[in-house]
């Protein structure tokens, strides 16, 4: 499968891409077999040499690494350190591998040994703290969500194919939800982290009338203070921002604090 | 007869997650034949451990991406069922379309895209895109459909958004079920396309007794809720699952591993079958006759074909809730709980077999302790014993190495393992 693939009648080369998972639910790579109408094309612009999941040959000459999930284990870190090697460019995809995800809610816990002990017992068994890949190596793009959303997955692999940049959107998800004229979730009584979460997503939880969790991570012009104020204003207990703050790690630094402010006034 | 063989699989393929396999034969006699699950675990019971009963569906769905309908599903139901809820009847008939979508969704992708390279001799998809593109074209397009009408009920095909204790967060739309229900009806050609062609296929002749497990209904095909039945004669209610489930650690896997009678039970498409055959929808009955499908089968290959019969059977089966919606006027979406202490068991059949999500609250809804029981942490041991036989009977058959690690293989996606779940 070398032909080549033409773009506004110049060839442009098929990347060499592998995709790799640590700690996670697959979910992201999940994503990409998931856009069954445009599968077929987005499997034409790019030459893939490693996918497990879907897969037997396996290389290890591929130029783009797309690797989800967070680093658990040591035999992980040293995974990721090959792929980091071999790969000109390393993309972080989804949350997991961009923030530690879901992953990183068992590292709220000051005692570790007591979460191993919760789920296994007794039996040794071996894992770490849950780190995105950036704590480890050196990290070229991140492709945020939980899961990734995948029209913009396919917008940025034809980008990078084409040699064209990536740029994320700077302002937060309530420009798109508004966009959209959906209902307020605060007007429900509903939290919602629009106001400070990253866009790009196309509000897709609100618009599914669900608050935003964050998944994407905060926005570069988030608010945070304006939010807090909201959710008080609304009188929605802190704890439920809390939850939402930490669930996947885009957010670690506010939520530590907030954490320790309410275990405080306990 | 043959006399050697060493077979070593690290990380295979074409698989959710990871798992290796290892089989050893000297001199015609089986030394080592193992199947090991090297999964890193993430600890979502402990997360789950001081939070409030709403981040439950939300983070446990998480566990798996294939199956994070499941899991979220499972989760609600613990819920409700510890806070002594009844969901209404349109709650339950949305809940069962949007299981019946994911269980579509999940095994076309097994069934094309991990299992039929195999018998087609190709190692991925992808030939087939260019050898056989009229079955990949099927393939996707019953997978859209079961992906869109998830995205139409629960707000998004993986990570649902519209799904919350007590209901929904929205509903879909009528005039949308009712295009649905015409793409289910014409879907039901593929299916049968599909049966035509795995029919044309040799599937391996091997058999091992073993103790098939599945949920129970009263009068229906299970998927939400249910009793435990085994091919055994053992029965349990829901909230008994410890009992049947009795969770075990061994050193040659990160995944916890389950028992019953026996020394190991098998889960999923095909234990559903052999233990509720008389309550399939009559086209996939058919379609079951025509594939050599008969309870009680104890060939663990056949559970590809359990899978495609429960196509048509789900298919079947929507296109009769979204009538029974269409009749009736919209309730409300979403009904008011109110949290009380109390421990909740959510028993749901997902693609891969029951899975149970067991959680202890207090009186706020705060949860006190998690317990989520995996279809594949079930079937890990079934899987190392199918694994011995099948060295044992290759051994017998002197076949050669690169057979004996094909056959295995297939063993082991026949069950499609879905590994990160099962070491969550
Ligand atoms: S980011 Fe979310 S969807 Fe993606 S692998 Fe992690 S848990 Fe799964
Ligand atoms: S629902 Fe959320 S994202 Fe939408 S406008 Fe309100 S706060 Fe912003
Ligand atoms: S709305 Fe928020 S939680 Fe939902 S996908 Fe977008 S960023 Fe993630």
């Amino acid at each position: 499968m070398k032909d080549e693939k033409k773009y506004l009648g110049v060839a442009v080369p098929r990347p060499r891409v592998g995709f790799f998972e640590l700690s996670s639910c697959e979910g992201c790579q999940l994503q990409l077999l998931n856009n069954e109408a445009s599968l077929l094309d987005f499997l034409g612009l790019v030459e893939i040499v490693n996918f497990r999941e879907g897969m037997k040959e396996a290389a290890d000459d591929y130029q783009i690494a797309f690797v989800e999930g967070s680093v658990t284990r040591a035999d992980e870190e040293e995974r990721l350190h090959k792929i980091r090697r071999n790969a000109d460019l390393v993309v972080a995809l989804g949350s997991c591998a961009c923030f530690g995800g879901v992953n990183q809610l068992k590292n709220r816990f000051q005692d570790q040994e007591w979460v191993k002990k919760e789920v296994y017992g007794n039996h040794p068994i071996a894992s770490q703290e849950a780190r995105p890949l950036s704590a480890f190596i050196k990290v070229d793009l991140e492709i945020y969500g939980c899961p990734i959303k995948k029209e913009e997955v396919e917008r940025i692999v034809t980008n990078l194919v084409l040699g064209k940049a990536v740029n994320h959107p700077k302002y937060p998800i309530c420009m798109e939800c508004k966009a959209k004229e959906n209902i307020c979730l605060f007007e429900l009584g509903e939290p919602c982290l629009g106001p400070i979460t990253r866009a790009g997503c196309d509000a897709w939880c609100p618009s599914n009338r669900l608050g935003c969790w964050g998944c994407r991570g905060p926005a570069p012009e988030a608010n945070i203070a304006e939010l807090k104020r909201i959710v008080a204003k609304r009188k929605i207990p802190l704890e439920r921002l809390l939850d939402r703050l930490e669930c996947f790690g885009g957010f670690a630094g506010e939520a530590g604090k907030l954490r320790l402010a309410l275990e405080a006034a306990k | 007869m043959k006399i050697s063989c060493e077979v070593d699989v690290r990380h295979l393929t074409r698989v959710e997650g990871h798992g290796n396999i290892r089989i050893s034969i000297k001199n015609g006699e089986v030394k080592e034949a193992r199947w090991e699950v090297v999964e890193t675990p993430r600890f979502f019971e402990a997360m789950l451990v001081g939070k409030l009963y709403e981040n439950a569906p939300y983070i446990s769905g998480r566990i798996c991406g294939i199956c994070s309908i499941g899991h979220t599903l499972a989760s609600i139901r613990a819920i409700e069922n510890g806070f002594g809820f009844t969901p209404s009847v349109q709650t339950a008939r949305l809940r069962l379309l949007l299981k019946h979508m994911e269980t579509l969704q999940s095994h076309i992708l097994h069934i094309y895209f991990l299992a039929a390279p195999d018998f087609l001799g190709v190692g991925s998809v992808l030939p087939l895109t260019q050898s056989h593109p009229e079955v990949v074209q099927q393939a996707l397009r019953l997978k859209m459909l079961a992906n869109d009408l998830c995205d139409e009920v629960g707000g998004r095909r993986l990570h649902p958004t519209r799904t919350v204790v007590g209901g929904f967060t929205m509903l879909p739309e009528k005039y949308t079920l009712g295009q649905f229900r015409q793409r289910l009806v014409a879907s039901l050609a593929d299916l049968a396309a599909s049966a035509a062609l795995f029919a044309s296929f040799t599937l391996p002749d091997f058999s091992r007794e073993t103790e098939f497990v599945s949920l129970r209904q009263e009068g229906a095909y299970p998927f939400i809720g249910g009793n435990l039945l085994s091919t055994d004669g053992v029965l349990k209610k829901e909230h008994e699952y410890r009992a049947m489930t009795n969770e075990y650690m061994a050193d040659y896997s990160t995944s916890k591993l389950s028992r019953l009678s026996r020394k190991s039970l098998a889960v999923g498409a095909l234990a559903r079958i052999n233990n509720n055959f008389a309550y399939l929808r009559p086209k996939a009955a058919a379609i079951a006759g025509d594939l050599g499908l008969r309870p009680i089968s104890h060939n663990p290959f056949m559970n590809t074909i359990a899978q495609l019969v429960e196509c048509v059977h789900v298919v079947e089966e929507s296109i009769v809730l979204i009538d029974e919606l269409l009749a009736a006027d919209w309730q409300e979406p979403r009904q008011l709980v109110q949290p009380r202490a109390g421990i909740g068991v959510g028993a749901v059949e997902v693609p891969r077999g029951i899975l149970y999500h067991c959680l202890h609250l207090d009186g706020d809804g705060r949860i006190e302790k998690a317990d989520c029981v995996i279809p594949t942490s079930q079937n890990h041991a079934n899987i190392y014993h199918d694994i011995e036989d099948l060295a044992l009977f290759c051994a017998e058959q002197g076949k050669s190495d690169m057979e004996i690690e094909h056959l295995a293989e297939m063993l082991v996606r026949a069950y499609d393992p879905c590994i990160s779940c099962s070491v969550h």
